[in-house]
């Protein structure tokens, strides 16, 4: 009784006032949602339209105007794939993220197994030391990291960046996963035990091919952080073949006193496409890892 | 005898289990084994450092040389020294201001994007881009956004609109350029807290709002009343999260300025960079770095009272 009543005044509100609701409606929402778009949006669009523009018209504003192209050209991308070592950037960065993020995958998955499904005396400990180790920030790391990474002779290596990145990748997934193997009925392996099964044989037949969602969540969030790290990268790689994206083109194209803004953008803009293609295509797993952590 | 032991015996011919299969079904070795990736990394490259580098604080040690037990020195010369006052003062304005207008504007994006209006996935996935980009490269954008004589913002301000007879110096004196990277800062920091507040709002009840929108509530009532308080948890744990990274921020200010125009824009981190690693003072960066510690235990405090807070809802509110 009580509920038909609410939802009669719920739906006889809005009726009363049609036409004013739907004024309201478009100032109170698709305009300032409009506006957060564009602001949000504009960075891109500008560096992607800076990217194609000819350097005539990109410092001309007076007869070119500066918000779209009229003879867009592709000189800057050129520039940037064939004058620099733009590709040998890409490919570090790729190799990196990919295997810091295998690394961090392997070590999380059988961290969260232990702590979640093996059950020890202390297991919620470890598990609360872990998530500690998320809220240290890189910047408070990098100095004696720099140090550590000398004395094991990985100076100016990529491999010391695949090592170094699950320090902060590690905490995010193996909390993110333990909550996936939370989700997992657990009587499942209880059958698998009962069958004769080794608890590695679990882990590999069964909890992790339930557990699939979560490791696609894990890894695209390790692979976007891997791939936009700076400081730890600035840090330890000093050599220009070397370097990842971010930091390449802001420490090897960034020279001089007149900047070449068409390759900054074209460098900017290929290095995040990358990421944003790949988030693109998970863009569901993305925002369930997100906000399922956040949640946790 | 023989008959109780045959059943076991045969099982094992049975499954053959080899001895490491058996080594690997004994749990405490299956769980050191388990742990041992995780916990191995995070002790080599993250606690072992942490400290080290508190260890490097009261060290003079520089690039190339080891360093000796100096006390307390390194610090007593940053409590004189202007620049790392002048960058706990900017850490904490740029913090305090950037988190403000992140979580204000990210409240009202969540609080749009709850509404039901057509290609809302479309548009929520559009709304997280500037947090998957990388920051440096979209700082490198807001840089030349922010060009003194290129920028498009004075374009727009100059020749379009004619509100200003010349262009904006955005990076040529403290002041703007302070403001500049806390609005880059805001640009980038609001889809995270625009998603994570939004997944909070769907968590509530809709018979809350039916049931204070009999009892008359306005919508602001609804707001303040029903929506905030119920928020309270989640916007700790991602509010100190927040402040957490927003208070070692490094990218973006070392992108745009550089901790430029004289000095005014670093922040504890730029600052630890330039003097410890561009510098090769490793022990006056360290201890740079280790002074922004107290900050962030106190962020930290703030996120363990949200959670207990939490638990203290969920206990009441049968989970």
């Amino acid at each position: 009784m009580t509920d038909v009543a609410a939802s009669n005044v719920a739906s006889a509100t809005p009726d009363t006032m049609a036409w004013d609701s739907r004024t309201r409606r478009v100032v109170m929402i698709y305009l300032p949602l409009a506006c957060f778009i564009l602001i949000l949006l504009f960075p891109f669009y500008w560096m992607a339209i800076t990217s194609f523009k000819p350097n005539a018209e990109l410092l001309n504003y007076k007869e070119h105007n500066p918000f779209w192209i009229t003879s867009p050209t592709l000189a800057h991308i050129k520039h940037l794939l064939f004058d620099t070592s733009y590709p040998r950037w890409l490919k570090t960065t790729m190799l990196v993220a990919i295997g810091s993020t295998f690394l961090s995958l392997f070590a999380s998955t059988l961290a969260a197994y232990a702590i979640e499904r093996l059950r020890f005396r202390g297991s919620p400990y470890v598990g609360l030391g872990i998530y500690l180790a998320y809220l240290v920030p890189p910047s408070i790391l990098f100095i004696p990291l720099a140090t550590v990474i000398v004395q094991f002779g990985l100076f100016d290596s990529p491999l010391a960046l695949i090592l170094v990145y699950p320090t902060f990748l590690v905490p995010f997934c193996t909390w993110l996963l333990i909550g996936y193997f939370k989700s997992i009925p657990y009587e499942l392996e209880e059958c698998a035990l009962v069958d004769g099964a080794t608890r590695l044989q679990i882990l590999w037949r069964i909890t992790l091919p339930l557990a699939v969602p979560g490791l696609i969540s894990a890894g695209i969030f390790s692979f976007t952080l891997s791939w936009n790290e700076f400081i730890y990268a600035l840090a330890f790689i000093q050599s220009g073949a070397n370097k990842t994206v971010p930091v390449a083109i802001l420490t090897e194209l960034v020279t001089g006193d007149v900047y070449q803004w068409g390759a900054l953008m074209a460098g900017s803009l290929l290095g995040s496409l990358p990421v944003a293609l790949f988030y693109s295509l998970f863009v569901d797993y993305y925002v369930s890892s997100l906000t399922g952590a956040v949640k946790e | 005898m023989s008959v109780t032991t045959f059943p076991s015996r045969g099982g094992a011919a049975l499954r053959q289990p080899g001895r490491l299969a058996r080594l690997f079904d004994y749990k405490p070795f299956l769980i050191v084994m388990c742990l041992a990736p995780a916990i191995g990394l995070l002790l080599v490259f993250l606690t072992c450092p942490l400290g080290l580098g508190i260890w490097l604080a009261f060290t003079d040690t520089t690039i190339g040389q080891r360093g000796i037990y100096i006390g307390l020195e390194n610090f007593q010369y940053l409590l004189k020294d202007p620049l790392w006052w002048n960058a706990v003062f900017y850490s904490i304005f740029y913090t305090a201001v950037a988190t403000f207008g992140k979580f204000a504007l990210g409240f009202w994006l969540a609080l749009l994007l709850n509404n039901h209006f057509p290609f809302k996935s479309l548009i929520r996935a559009i709304v997280l881009l500037p947090w998957i980009v990388p920051t440096v490269l979209s700082a490198l954008a807001f840089w030349w956004i922010y060009d003194p004589q290129f920028s498009i913002i004075s374009y727009l301000l100059v020749d379009v609109l004619h509100w200003r007879d010349s262009n904006v110096d955005f990076l040529g004196s403290p002041w703007p350029a302070r403001f500049s990277l806390i609005a880059a800062n805001i640009w980038r920091g609001i889809p995270f807290v625009a998603i994570s507040l939004l997944a909070g709002l769907q968590t509530i009840s809709p018979s809350l709002y039916e049931a204070a929108m009999l009892d008359g509530a306005t919508s602001w009532q609804r707001f303040r009343y029903i929506t905030f308080p119920m928020m309270m948890p989640i916007l700790a744990i991602v509010m100190t999260f927040s402040i957490i990274f927003t208070f070692t921020d490094f990218q973006l200010v070392y992108a745009i300025t550089r901790g430029g125009p004289v000095n005014s824009t670093h922040l504890l981190a730029t600052l630890a960079f330039q003097r410890g690693i561009a510098g090769g003072e490793l022990g006056e960066g360290a201890a740079i770095a280790v002074s922004m510690i107290p900050f962030l235990v106190f962020a930290t405090l703030f996120s363990y009272f949200g959670l207990a807070r939490r638990k203290w809802q969920q206990g009441e509110a049968n989970d």
